[in-house]
């Protein structure tokens, strides 16, 4: 079904919440006219917003479920921040919703949820579609559920599974909104209730009569086409970082023929990187939910000193309780990669919110002198990416890998092209010959500083290791006071010759911008999206993104000091800057800090970075 | 069910292919040196390839034991070698696993990996030392500590109650439970061999002297003097019949176990409780874990080895099957599966 009107209104970029109670279906809604958007061949970036609480209250502010789209015609790096358009299927999903909204925003509400009850249970004393608070706003008031009981009489179905497809109404009329054929969304009704044809009718039906009515009414004044993105030329698919993540563990073990073990525990929002994990036994991968953090990462390490690609994953909390195994890693000098989905802390904080807050953690937080490799995701997508070269990493200079990633990118999707397993690098772990007469347990590559990883069930290289220090080379236990300098040594070393393996670090600007504005890790897209927008208007601005923590890129130094007004930004107090502060204590750095489990906004970094331009 | 890898092949191998280099660093009559000469002896008598040996640990006295052992060895962090073990052997089905922890480290700080490791019936060899006491920080009580024990952290002695590890792995559904005195080497080398045979988790608990903190704390048990008196040996279908002139038994009265004396009261030898060790409830084998001087001999030997699927056959099965169900037989058929588009 296609739109019958004919004013339509062109837009490079689009932001859209689609917001209700947790029983709602809105992150299908929304994962819905994802799918649309990507057969339109735009751009796009997702972020569901899910209460904390499993069943919260029914039509009440912390139940409310929200799924946000960004799309548009030129490359999307966020998930947008503020919304162009607001679907409120009830009272408390446009209260939760307010804060996101643009000026002149339109806010479709189903106007049957307005009633005293659900006023009440959302705390308005008055209606704010009737009390004039929405005035800044195109309001939108629309009778979804009885339209919807309406289109559905003639199915006789019970009232809850009529309203169960109210959803499906209100999409139907973004759907009209964005120009877009219904019929584009019939597939995943076939597929999803096979069984149940009756269910297939009636969400079709609904989606279609919710257009119908958008278009016979004229609701809108007109309607809306984002123009198609100018993609690279491919196959491409929508993927969630978490999802993003787990793959790039795969890919790293097939490209590296060592099989994959995790060991893991569930924790927010790490969890769903063990349970995709866990489905691919078709794969090989061995995905083992434990007892408890310890024990996640301690099997990882017993399944690294066999042979396998070993990885564990967890959030704050498990990174503390994984701290003292990451420590025998490091002693045992073996390949492990441990991903921790950052939240908010310190203790359990806010498990479904963002944060950066775990790098000095990651970087420090061990005993004795215990440095790993320390890489931090930039986006959903190259969640992939980073999972690969961390694994690469951490085979190919036998150490442990920290690989930092957060809520936003985990829970967060994003157009993904899909690569070819060629296109990866290869991956070539120093494997110790069976039988090699001169084999001993820490002898060192000479380049890297690493050890042979010597598998057991192989011929001739039977060896014991563990956490006491051993001497180098020859591996035995040693108390040797030298010996222990030497080995912290070369712990360290090794750790920093990784800066000969990674790629440099890039600006994207000028090398003599006025402002070189500095980040890391998940604020990636926000941080593009502002600076090229300012650069667009002339500002003298450049950003340097490090995804390389722990070494640093080796230019580093070198880009520090071509700029006079260096400023740092992070979703935490300030844990980046400190480490800046420390390793090149001869530059300024001023700092912008947003610690309330939000993402920062396009708006207030321009209005920051404009005032260090103007100081 | 016997372990599929342990075949009469004859590897030709010795005690000497398993001893190590390395200066043994125990005290000069502690149990642990039995220990170690045992399983030299036992290794290699199994038919397993002296490289596909892999002995882990945790922290303690016991846990040095992989730096004595000429195998592939891991020395692990305290409490969880049994995390280790379990990464090991499902990394790699192949190898046999030996953990080696004490009563600290098993008991205390390692308790929940020890009963969810026997809880999952991963198929190691689980190893427990038990001295009752903390040796390597010099002699603080531990969770198998006698209640009323004077040690440095219980000057006026204990008041708690300890654990008794056969209950524990009973109660956590284990499957292979075995004890043995650290000064009866045959013994010992009978139930590490059994152990290395069950297919599943096997736990040989060894009552081992401490010589320097818990000096006699088994004396009773071991004691030349006692030892017939307060030991009772489990062989599968033979009577629990001990004592210095083997006229003592174990008899089930009702829903309980009782010493008796045969030839007294009209007791004749088929009164006497005859061991099962393949049952699968696991009542009696509890109520003989649990049997404890002075009112009860201690058992000795197998108590219970009972065959079920391992968590790492489990996990290899559902490997072979997803392998033959599903479409997706690489990366490259993942990236491609499910909703794709292409931009031209």
């Amino acid at each position: 079904m296609t739109s019958k009107n004919s004013k339509v209104v062109e837009l490079e970029q689009v932001a859209i919440r689609f917001a209700g109670d947790s029983g709602d279906g809105m992150q299908l809604t929304g994962s819905l006219f994802s799918d649309s958007t990507a057969f339109t061949g735009n751009d796009f970036a997702t972020f569901p917003d899910y209460p904390a609480e499993i069943r919260a209250p029914q039509g009440t502010v912390s139940g409310v479920s929200g799924f946000q789209i960004n799309f548009g015609s030129n490359l999307i790096h966020t998930s947008g921040d503020m919304v162009d358009v607001l679907v409120a299927m009830n009272p408390a999903s446009l209260k939760a919703n307010m804060r996101w909204l643009k000026e002149g925003a339109i806010i479709i509400v189903d106007i049957d949820s307005f009633n005293e009850k659900g006023l009440e249970k959302a705390g308005y004393t008055t209606d704010p579609t009737l009390d004039g608070s929405l005035s800044k706003y195109k309001l939108v008031k629309t009778p979804i559920s009885n339209l919807t009981k309406e289109a559905l009489k003639p199915f006789n179905m019970d009232v809850k599974s009529v309203l169960k497809a109210k959803n499906m109404f209100a999409l139907g009329i973004v759907m009209y909104m964005f120009n877009r054929d219904t019929s584009l969304i019939y597939d995943y009704f076939e597929k999803k209730f096979k069984s149940n044809p009756l269910i297939v009718k009636a969400n079709k039906t609904a989606l279609d009569a919710g257009h119908s009515y958008a278009d016979t009414l004229e609701i809108f004044a007109h309607t809306y086409k984002v123009e198609p993105t100018a993609l690279p030329k491919g196959k491409y698919r929508n993927i969630t970082g978490n999802i993003a993540t787990a793959w790039g563990f795969i890919a790293a073990s097939e490209r590296s023929g060592r099989p994959l073990f995790l060991g893991s525990y569930p924790i927010t929002p790490a969890t769903e990187i063990l349970a995709e994990l866990t489905k691919y036994k078709n794969l090989s991968v061995r995905a083992f939910q434990a007892e408890d953090e310890i024990a996640g990462i301690v099997s990882a390490i017993g399944a690294s000193f066999t042979g396998a690609m070993a990885i564990t994953t967890t959030s704050g909390p498990g990174l503390s309780l994984k701290s003292e195994a990451i420590g025998l890693a490091v002693m045992t000098e073996l390949p492990l990669v441990i991903v921790d989905v950052q939240r908010g802390g310190p203790s359990t904080g806010l498990p479904t919110k963002s944060e950066q807050s775990d790098l000095m953690q990651a970087l420090f937080g061990r005993n004795g002198e215990a440095p790993v490799i320390v890489l931090a995701a930039k986006s959903s997508t190259d969640c992939f990416y980073s999972a690969y070269e961390a694994s690469k990493l951490a085979m190919e200079h036998m150490t442990p890998v920290i690989l930092l990633t957060d809520g936003a990118l985990a829970n967060g999707s994003e157009v993904f092209r899909i690569p070819n397993m060629d296109e990866l690098p290869e991956i070539v772990p120093p494997l110790a010959k069976a039988n090699d007469a001169n084999y001993k347990p820490y002898r060192r590559n000479e380049e890297r500083l690493c050890r042979e990883w010597a598998i057991p069930g192989t011929e001739g290289l039977r060896h014991r290791v563990g956490g006491l220090e051993k001497e180098n080379g020859i591996g035995n236990v040693s108390h040797d006071p030298s010996n222990h300098e030497l080995m912290t040594y070369l712990r360290e070393e090794k750790v920093n010759r990784v800066a000969n393996y990674i790629p440099e670090l890039e600006v994207i600007g000028k090398e003599d911008a006025d402002v070189l504005v500095v980040s890391w890790g998940g604020t990636y897209g926000v941080m593009l999206t502002v600076v090229e927008q300012m650069q667009r208007k002339g500002k003298s601005i450049a950003l340097a993104h490090f995804r390389h923590i722990m070494p640093l890129p080796k230019n580093t130094e070198e880009i520090l000091s071509r700029y006079k007004k260096i400023i740092v930004c992070e979703i935490n107090n300030g844990q980046f800057v400190k480490y800046l502060r420390m390793n090149f204590p001869q530059y300024k750095y001023e700092q912008y800090n947003k610690i309330q489990g939000l993402p920062f906004l396009v708006a207030e970094l321009e209005n920051k970075f404009n005032d260090l331009l103007n100081q | 069910m016997e372990n599929q890898n342990i075949e009469n092949q004859v590897l030709n191998l010795t005690k000497e292919d398993f001893s190590s280099n390395q200066l043994v660093k125990w005290c000069p009559g502690c149990g642990d040196h039995a220990i170690l000469r045992a399983m030299e002896n036992v290794f290699p008598n199994l038919g397993i390839k002296k490289e596909d040996f892999v002995v882990v640990s945790g922290i303690g006295c016991s846990s040095r034991f992989p730096y004595y052992m000429n195998t592939y060895g891991f020395h692990g962090i305290h409490g969880r070698a049994a995390a280790l073990a379990t990464g090991v052997k499902l990394a790699n089905p192949k190898l046999s696993v030996w953990m080696i922890s004490g009563d600290g480290d098993s008991m205390a700080i390692g308790g929940n990996h020890f009963i969810h490791v026997v809880r999952r019936n991963v198929d190691i060899n689980l190893l427990l030392f038990n001295n009752r006491i903390y040796g390597l920080t010099k002699g603080q009580f531990s969770p198998t500590t006698a209640k009323g024990t004077k040690t440095k952290t219980s000057p006026q002695g204990t008041y708690e109650r300890p654990f008794n590890p056969g209950e524990l792995v009973i109660g956590a559904q284990g499957n292979f439970f075995a004890r043995a005195v650290d000064v009866n080497p045959k013994e010992m080398t009978e139930i590490f061999i059994e152990a290395a045979k069950h297919k599943g988790t096997s736990v040989c608990e060894v009552l081992q002297n401490c010589v320097i903190f818990a000096q006699g704390v088994h004396e009773i048990i071991t004691g030349r003097d006692t030892k017939d008196d307060y030991q009772v040996k489990c062989e599968h279908g033979k009577p629990l019949i001990f004592g210095k002139e083997k006229n003592k038994g174990i008899r089930l009265n009702g829903t309980k176990l009782e010493v008796v004396k045969i030839g007294e009261n009209g007791i004749t030898e088929s009164d006497i409780l005859v061991h099962d060790k393949t049952q699968a409830d696991s009542g009696i084998h509890m109520m003989l874990a649990r049997m404890m001087p002075p009112e009860f001999p201690v058992a000795i030997g197998v108590i219970r080895s009972v065959a079920t699927e391992t968590f790492n056959d489990a996990l290899d099965n559902l490997i072979e099957s997803e392998k033959q169900n599903c479409k997706v037989k690489n990366m490259t058929d993942l990236l491609n599966s499910g909703d794709t588009w292409e931009i031209k």
